[in-house]
């Protein structure tokens, strides 16, 4: 192992928040222009745009779309969190605060969805 | 421990590229790893290069690479880093490797002069000492960062300033910080020009290793976190 070059040393929550906001970035940035080509289908051509649609209803389709409401979802908590960290300056108790309210809605939202599936 | 010796392997830089040498370091119930590191100086190879002189976490001279992470080693255990009663030592990183574990440190503190982290003072000493509030929000902030002690740990554990050698990195821009917010400083406009150039705060990520790794537990990440605040805040000032 060499000591000074090792990635040992990134494996810390912080660090790890920012890459998973640069990948979900990149994820969706690459998702993007693919999204726009097969919604101009709809103008150019409406017959293939029909396959394609009649396509998304498989599973693996769907997969692909949990994939992509996980990426934006990870993306967009990952902007706010850098937004509050930057512009807010929280004592790290209220940040603690913060993260726990964040945490027991996302628990209730969690349960709703529950009950509503 | 499990074995009356250490595994230790050590880094030897400048002009021996990866050049690695294992010592076997007889293991003692008390020991840091500048006391592995000193032992292998005095017993086993005299040409050892490594810096070290307070031995009690003030000096700031000491700080390596312990298994892939930056440390102050005079205040680590060799408890808390081994890793199968082995242990790899190596030079800083993103400083320039003089001879094995020594790094030149010129860049560094370059940097904290280039982000104006000295004292701008206005008075002389016919006027009364500035009158310094403990209470107030300024100095409670200035306060948070006084305990630097120029180790560069918080350097070798930035991403960004291995990716943009430009980049002033964490222990400077903590220092302006704290400058910003003495009541006794007076050199306000100058330091948010140093750290708000192409080299300047605004190129954190906010990775947080500087945070994370910080021996004296302060936090550079939320320092620069206000530069980059008041650096806007005066940008639009001067745009309105």
């Amino acid at each position: 192992m060499n000591a000074a070059n090792g990635i040992v040393s990134r494996a810390h929550p912080l660090w790890l928040a920012y890459v998973l906001h640069r990948l979900s970035g990149i994820g969706l940035a690459v998702f993007l222009p693919l999204h726009f080509w097969v919604l101009a289908m709809a103008m150019t051509a409406p017959a293939r745009l029909d396959a394609f649609l009649a396509m998304s209803g498989a599973g693996v389709a769907k997969l692909a779309e949990f994939g992509l409401v996980f990426l934006l979802a990870v993306h967009m908590f990952g902007g706010l969190r850098l937004m509050a960290l930057e512009w807010l300056p929280w004592r790290p108790s209220q940040k603690t605060l913060a993260a726990g309210a964040a945490a027991a809605s996302f628990l209730i939202a969690s349960f709703f969805l529950l009950k509503a599936v | 421990m499990t074995s009356n010796f250490l595994k230790v392997t050590i880094e030897r830089g400048a002009g021996a590229k990866n050049a690695q040498r294992v010592f076997e370091v007889p293991a003692h119930e008390n020991q840091t790893v500048l006391d592995v590191v000193s032992w292998i100086q005095q017993c086993a190879d005299p040409t050892l290069s490594y810096r070290f002189a307070c031995r009690v976490g003030m000096c700031g001279s000491c700080a390596m690479m312990v298994n892939g992470v930056p440390r102050w080693t005079c205040r680590t255990h060799i408890s808390k880093v081994l890793d199968d009663n082995a242990v790899t030592i190596g030079p800083l990183r993103n400083l320039p490797t003089i001879k094995d574990l020594v790094v030149d440190m010129d860049p560094f503190f370059d940097k904290w002069v280039a982000a104006e982290g000295m004292h701008h003072g206005g008075r002389t000493r016919e006027h009364p000492i500035a009158p310094v509030d403990e209470k107030s929000a300024a100095r409670i902030e200035a306060n948070a960062g006084i305990e630097c002690i120029n180790c560069s740990v918080c350097y070798a554990a930035c991403d960004t300033v291995a990716g943009n050698p430009e980049y002033l990195g964490p222990a400077a821009l903590l220092r302006a910080w704290t400058l910003l917010n003495d009541a006794r400083d007076e050199g306000r406009e100058a330091i948010l020009d140093a750290v708000s150039d192409k080299s300047g705060c605004h190129n954190c990520h906010s990775m947080g290793s500087c945070t994370a790794y910080c021996p004296n537990e302060l936090d550079p990440m939320s320092a620069i976190a206000g530069l980059k605040r008041e650096t806007t805040k005066s940008f639009l000032g001067r745009v309105r």
